[in-house]
């Protein structure tokens, strides 16, 4: 299991060290910072061995975490585990910086105690920690033995991501389905790869312990239920966006967070849960048929004589022209060599930025089925580099206001059996936000 | 509230202000002291000082103050056990307070003091804590029980601390079953034969209602678990897989893969005409590429497991060849692990948008990118035969980039195919000729050259090419050296009459000039070839060569076997066995120390003061961690030859390195660079002979062949191989052929030792068809390998080479494997390997286990075998009496071990004398009422005495045999040897 964790600065200064293991002494917080931080060649890897030892490690702005050991370790599990501790701070205390660290060592010390026992990962889940372990010093001390006992059912229980005795004045709940669509097209226009990975994150303000149950239009669910009789409860508390668009969906897959009951999704496919309170993110899942893809972009590079170079970028939306893109950005690198750039754009603005080997054309806003268009001519110095340009692929970023899979909310019932609210006095919201991920056409 | 203060006190006599500030009677101004020392402890200062100092400020109703005290504690106490002591009573109050929480805590921190006497307290509060009321208190208890089995094994088994622990695993609290699983599961691992787990039908139920309730760590430490049970049968496999399929869905990626290393585990059991097994198959891809959607770290770890999956069930992977498309910012670890698996997943369906991809990825930045990109498309092309024709011009189109390391890259695996398609590419010759000039990597040079000698008789100008390379001869490395040298004789070969002088300088060049004992070798052999048979030459130079394998790099069956077991851990990511890279049966070297110390003899006599037990022997040689950059992983399969090396024999170590340093290493799954397809030369191997002095420059080749025929060990190359080995080569005494003859004349006359028959080692379904048997015999105090091997494949098999893991006694090859001529299909050869025990050593279970890697131009394959004991008994074994008599008394009770030995109908004269042949020597024979009592001693290698008392009854054919020794643990083997003896 784990055997120590370090937090370094980016000088390879330690902030926090912590060892759980025997076999881990001091002189493994110098390795790392030797072989590692201060390798002569960048480390190539994320799992460093040295002298025996396993590190492992992530990076938060400069700030690195370091987890080590000795054992054949659950290597996953040890990287699930630092980006949770990453989560778990960023919780408690904001960014994850060197000065924050340092104010908050105390903390992240007690932090460490609890959610790692001998190496092994314990309940992370903020929510249970924030009941007894605050920036505030410890609570517990005066707390009623009902108080502590509950916090102790919690930490350990079987639903330990929520707490019992929460009220809400009005019971609310807010859905965003969060999608960012990823694509890579030949410069002939051809989709050489595409998917979308999507998110559903939900915000709930909900009294007491409710069961919910969630629905989408998920073609393997549609599917089964036009095979019986059309059931009555998916129209009447439809809150999908609108009615245009797919019938369904085929997920390729999905993963849930922990208060999903997975052996229900695997047998009857419903989603059903007890959410925690306040924000998180209830499932993630992916897409790669039947994609729409908001944008095409059209390249066109021409190179005339080795000192000059054409470019023309058309881009055109693809989507109902009642709806409004927005943040696009077209990014078109330019060669190392680059001396200046003359731009002529139809809209927005576009910029040669020599820090970035690259024309940045920004638009703030545009709407569907429309089309728009960069020319630039680019001057470059005569160079005898033999090697050619590598021309990167032109980049491209933009937000829509739908979920390019074709996801659409179906319903979302809440009960709760105990205190005296329905499914009906909740208030829900839904939003569907498409960005793009990785939106690369090459030229 | 703003802590980073602490960090900033750097002043002089800052303890004595810490100490003042500890001991001051305002609260507030303490906690701020023990923060400055954490602070100051976490920068790696020393505040050891102030031990008594921060342990007064335990004594605290403050939880935020005892929880520093706590931390200060846990890193100082080892050093301060006496006064850690005065911790213990605030620990027992502790573990008795009404808040769960202080009670959890202290029994936490308790577990983490590693100070025997504190230890001993701890016990009493665990026991009550693990039957805590309230759960976090037991889950706490239940980690507690396996800290306290690293500190002292015996201890929680004595106190009946295991059961407890497993009675847990049927508590009502999900997260109390985890920690207990995942503890249990650590102490097992420390006992590898004791059933502690005790995983049944029923105990798995538990596990998997478990696993629907507990945190995702703990689904984490159940599914791991779980790996570990093997279901009666495939109903079973099957119901367990249902019930841990959902688990695929997790969002965590550790869940999931842990998952996986269950489905994949469990359905080697299930019948594969079975519905459920198809539908199994498909939904594993889709999780396995939702993997590839997680931080980029996680990445790296689902492709490295995703490589080992694809190779064990191509099926799984096969549609989805696009998901493993390099993205433009993709981390570099990303990149490459991705490229291969798209090489892997290659067929002749998807070939053309893999080639695409691949040609888009050689014009990207980075150099290793781009160089594997760049082979790949050569893998390609051996891999798919349809597409060989496309990745062709692929790759001169590269090459006309002219980018010198892409040009290089390209022409290395150009090399590959044109051996893998002979006469079809060769038009491309022309253009590589082009960029002869360019090339400056060795293996771009060695392939080069390869390529104008084989196709000498195309290339008009071939031998101005080989000449101008010639200049600079004596710069170029070894690889390049022995390419030209080869090719310069293809081509004279080919061209006699023009290159005549051609070939006269090399040949001289390789043999007089040069300090290469292989260049020499390679050299003379071909000299001596030309000048006496030249048809014969032709014959082996430009023999026809055998065809490569399209799937050079995959991991060996049996390794990936266990690999896959390993699902998810660090052993999936570094493509080794735990073995390799853990550090060896920790848990059992624990136990085994704590019980010797518990004996209480610890006085040594000095005459036995050398025989150290091999407890003791192993941490001298494993090297320490404290030498950080030396001890990489790879230090288990390359060759390290500690200790000096036999005289005689420097020259084949050097061979060794070269040949397995490459091969077996690469082989291994060295993460940075695909491994070579191993084609080296196409000459039979020749090098690696033993040398005994540097040849007399002046040399004619006729005398040189005469030389070399008489030569016992040099006339082995083209000939039929030695049966044994001269005992005079590679023997580790160093004394010379004197000394061997005296102990030869000395020793082992009588009778002569028994040797085992040969045994199989290696089937050939194991190892594609190479199969080894073979047995160790000991022959005047040189231990040897004996081995037959056999290729009952196909084709040619050549390069052999051999390796052995770590082992209890530090055996090693003295040299390498002396198998000169390629063995054909159905053609079989005995070797003799002389071993050495100056390598490194691992305790193996059993102690004479020997795990050997051999090597062929093939693959690499694994055995393990057992050495009988006796191979180690060396020819000085014989005892004083009386230093027999004083040891005998001096050995611990405890350490004697008996045992009987039945069906044995030798005298005791007769035994006697059979065993001095395997260098048991009687040092005394009493009889006492008709029964004889024959006291005997031996001594191994490493020093380790072993005394034994055999009493043989007249008319009885039960023997019945004591052993001492201060190492018992080698009894056993002795033992065994006894009877293998007696009984043969």
């Amino acid at each position: 299991m784990i055997g120590g964790l370090f937090i370094y600065n980016h000088k390879g200064e330690v902030l926090i060290s912590r060892v759980y293991r025997d076999d881990i002494g001091r002189n493994a917080v110098d390795a790392f910072r030797v072989n590692v931080i201060h390798a002569r060649q960048q480390v190539r890897s994320p799992v460093t061995n040295i002298a025996r030892t396993s590190f492992f490690h992530v990076k938060r702005s400069n700030i690195w975490l370091a987890a080590v050991t000795k054992q054949n370790v659950n290597a996953a599990m040890v990287f699930e585990f630092l980006y949770k501790m990453c989560d778990v701070m960023t919780a408690y205390f904001g960014k994850i910086s060197e000065e924050n660290i340092k104010n908050n060592f105390v903390l992240i010390y007690e932090l460490l105690d609890e959610i790692l026992d001998f190496g092994y990962p314990q309940n992370s889940e903020t929510g249970a920690l924030k009941t007894f372990i605050t920036q505030q010093g410890i609570k517990g001390q005066h707390q009623t033995k009902e108080e502590q006992s509950q916090i102790t059912s919690q930490v350990t229980g079987q639903i330990g991501w929520r707490r019992e005795g929460i009220k809400y004045r009005r019971n609310e709940l807010f859905l965003d389905v969060l999608e960012s669509v990823n694509l890579l097209m030949s410069p002939q226009g051809q989709v050489l790869s595409a998917h979308v990975s999507g998110r559903v994150v939900m915000k709930s303000y909900l009294s007491g312990m409710p069961e919910c149950k969630f629905g989408m239009n998920d073609k393997i669910v549609i599917d089964k239920q036009g095979k019986g009789a059309v059931s009555d409860d998916a129209g009447k508390s439809d809150l999908g966006g609108g009615s245009s668009g797919k019938q369904s969906i085929a997920i390729d897959d999905c993963t849930f967070h922990q208060c999903v009951r997975l052996s229900k999704f695997d047998s009857e496919r419903s989603i059903s849960f007890i959410p925690p309170d306040g924000e998180y993110e209830l499932m993630r899942y992916r897409t790669t048929k039947d994609i729409i893809l908001p944008f095409r972009v059209i390249p066109l590079v021409r190179e005339v004589g080795r000192t000059k170079l054409e470019v023309k970028v058309v881009i055109k939306s693809n989507f109902k022209p009642s709806l409004l893109a927005q943040k696009i950005e077209v990014r078109i690198p330019t060669p190392l060599n680059t001396s200046g750039v003359q731009v002529i754009c139809m809209k927005g603005k576009a910029k040669y930025k020599a820090s970035e080997n690259a024309i940045v054309w920004k638009i703030k806003r545009m709407a569907g089925m429309k089309e728009s268009q960069i020319s630039a001519e680019i001057e470059l110095l005569p160079t005898n580099d033999k090697k050619k340009w590598a021309r990167p692929p032109i980049s491209m970023n933009f937000e829509v206001p739908f979920a390019p899979s074709g996801l659409k909310v179906r319903y979302l019932k809440v009960f709760e059996s105990k205190l005296n609210y329905s499914d009906h006095d909740v208030i829900k919201w839904v939003r569907y936000i498409g960005r793009s991920g990785i939106y690369e056409t090459r030229c | 509230m703003t802590d980073s203060k602490y960090f900033t006190t750097t002043k002089k006599g800052e303890i004595f202000e810490l100490k003042a500030e500890l001991n001051s009677d305002k609260k507030e101004k303490k906690k701020e002291a023990v923060k400055k020392v954490i602070a100051s402890m976490t920068v790696g200062k020393d505040v050891s000082a102030l031990f008594p100092d921060v342990v007064n400020c335990m004594q605290t109703d403050n939880l935020e103050l005892k929880k520093l005290v706590y931390l200060y504690l846990m890193n100082y106490a080892k050093s301060q056990p006496d006064m850690a002591i005065m911790a213990v009573n605030t620990f027992v109050k502790d573990c008795e307070d009404p808040n769960p929480l202080i009670r959890a805590l202290a029994v936490r921190t308790m577990g983490c003091i590693r100070v025997d006497k504190i230890t001993e307290y701890l016990c009493e509060p665990l026991r009550k804590c693990l039957k805590d009321e309230d759960p976090y208190v037991r889950k706490t208890a239940a980690v507690c029980v396996a800290k306290l089995h690293d500190i002292n094994a015996q201890l929680v088994e004595d106190q009946g601390f295991l059961d407890t622990l497993k009675d847990l695993i049927s508590d009502s609290n999900p997260m109390v079953v985890a920690n207990a699983v995942a503890a249990l599961s650590e102490i097992a691992e420390s006992h590898p034969n004791s059933n502690l787990l005790d995983l049944n039908p029923q105990t798995i139920n538990k596990l998997l209602t478990a696993l629907n309730e507990c945190t995702e760590w703990g689904q984490i430490f159940i599914l791991d678990c779980l790996a570990n049970y093997t279901p009666r049968d495939d109903r079973e496999s099957q119901s367990i897989c249902e019930r841990v399929t959902p688990r695929l869905s997790h969002a965590n990626s550790a869940v999931v893969l842990s998952a996986v290393k269950v489905l994949m585990k469990f359905m080697e059991m299930l019948p594969k005409d079975l519905d459920y097994y198809g539908t199994l198959l498909k939904k594993l891809a889709p999780p396995l590429v939702t993997l590839l959607s997680a931080e980029p770290e996680l990445q790296y770890v689902a492709l490295r497991n995703i490589n080992l999956i694809v190779q064990r069930r191509p099926e799984i992977l096969k549609h989805e060849m696009k998901v493993f498309f390099v993205k433009y910012n993709d981390p570099i670890y990303v990149k490459l692990e991705k490229l291969d698996i798209m090489i892997r997943l290659a067929s002749q369906a998807n070939i053309a948008q893999v080639l695409a991809e691949l040609k888009e990825y050689a014009t990207e930045v980075d150099v290793d990118f781009v160089r594997k990109a760049v082979r790949a498309i050569g893998r390609c092309a051996i891999k798919v035969e349809q597409s060989a024709e496309r990745c062709v011009s692929t790759l001169l189109d590269l090459i006309q980039t002219k980018v010198n390391y892409v040009v290089q890259e390209a022409i290395v695996v150009i090399k590959d195919i044109f051996r893998k398609y002979p006469n079809k590419y060769e038009s491309v010759i022309a253009t590589l000729c082009e960029n002869l000039d360019s090339l400056d990597e060795p293996e771009a040079r060695a392939a080069m050259i390869w390529i104008v000698g084989e196709y000498a008789e195309r290339i008009d100008n071939a031998d101005e090419l080989l000449e101008s390379f010639l200049e600079g001869f004596h710069d170029e490395s070894t690889q390049v050296q022995l390419q030209l040298l080869t090719a310069i004789v293809k081509l004279f070969l080919k061209k006699p009459t023009e290159t005549q002088e051609l070939v006269q300088q090399v040949l001289s060049l390789a043999t007089q000039d040069s300090d290469n004992p292989d260049l020499r070798d390679r050299g003379y052999i071909y000299w001596r070839l030309l000048s006496t048979d030249p048809v014969a030459a032709k014959e082996v130079v430009l023999a026809e060569k055998p065809l490569i394998s399209e799937e050079t790099d995959l991991i060996e069956p049996t390794l990936l076997e266990e690999l896959i077991c390993h699902i998810g851990t660090l052993a999936s990511v570094y493509h080794k066995p735990p073995s390799a890279f853990v550090e060896g049966s920790r848990g059992v070297q624990h136990k085994r120390l704590a019980g010797s110390s518990g004996s209480g003899e610890s006085v040594e006599s000095p005459d036995t003061g050398s025989a150290a037990g091999v407890s003791e022997a192993p941490p001298a040689v494993i090297p320490s961690q404290g030498d950080l950059l030396g001890d990489l992983l790879n230090l288990d399969l390359t060759p390290t030859t500690t200790g000096p090396p036999p005289p005689a024999s420097t020259g084949m170590q050097m061979g060794a390195m070269d040949l397995l340093g490459g091969g077996l290493d690469s082989l291994m799954g060295d993460e940075s660079e695909p491994p070579p397809i191993p084609l080296r030369t196409d000459t039979p191997q020749s090098p690696q002979l033993p040398h005994q002095s540097p040849s007399p420059p002046d040399y004619s080749p006729t005398e040189l062949g005469g030389d070399l025929g008489g030569s016992p060990a040099m006339g082995a190359p083209f000939g039929a191989p030695p049966a044994t080995m001269p005992a005079s080569f590679n023997a580790p005494v160093s004394g010379g052929l004197d000394d061997l003859f005296d102990l030869a004349g000395g020793v082992g006359m009588p009778m002569g030792a028994y040797n085992p028959p040969k045994t199989l080692w290696l089937p050939a379904m194991k190892a594609k068809g190479l199969e080894i048997s073979g047995t160790f015999v000991r022959r005047a105090g040189v231990i040897q390998m004996e081995m037959t091997l056999n290729n009952k494949a196909m084709s040619v098999m050549s390069d052999f080479a051999i390796q052995f893991n770590r082992n209890s006694f530090g055996l090693a090859p003295a040299g390498p494997l002396q198998i000169l001529t390629p063995l054909s299909p159905n053609q079989s050869i005995e070797a003799a390997l002389p071993l050495s025990t100056v390598g490194p050593v691992m305790k193996m279970e059993p102690l004479n286990n020997l795990q050997v890697a051999v090597k062929n131009n093939i693959d690499v394959f694994y055995f393990s075998c057992q050495y009988p004991i006796s191979m180690l008994f060396v020819e000085d074994g014989k005892m004083e009496r009386q230093v027999f008599l004083a040891t005998w008394k001096d050995i611990p009770n405890d350490n004697e071990s008996q045992f009987q030995i039945k069906d044995c109908h030798l005298n005791s004269d007769a035994a006697s004398n059979k065993l001095q042949g395997s260098n048991i020597f009687t040092i005394a024979k009493r009889t006492v009422e008709g029964q004889d009592m024959l006291y005997q001693s031996m001594k191994l290698t490493n020093g380790i005495w072993v005394l034994a008392e055999l009493r043989v009854q007249m008319g009885n054919p039960n023997y019945t045999i004591s052993l001492k020794c201060r190492a018992p643990e080698v009894s056993q083997c002795v033992f065994q040897n006894y009877e293998m003896v007696l009984k043969n």
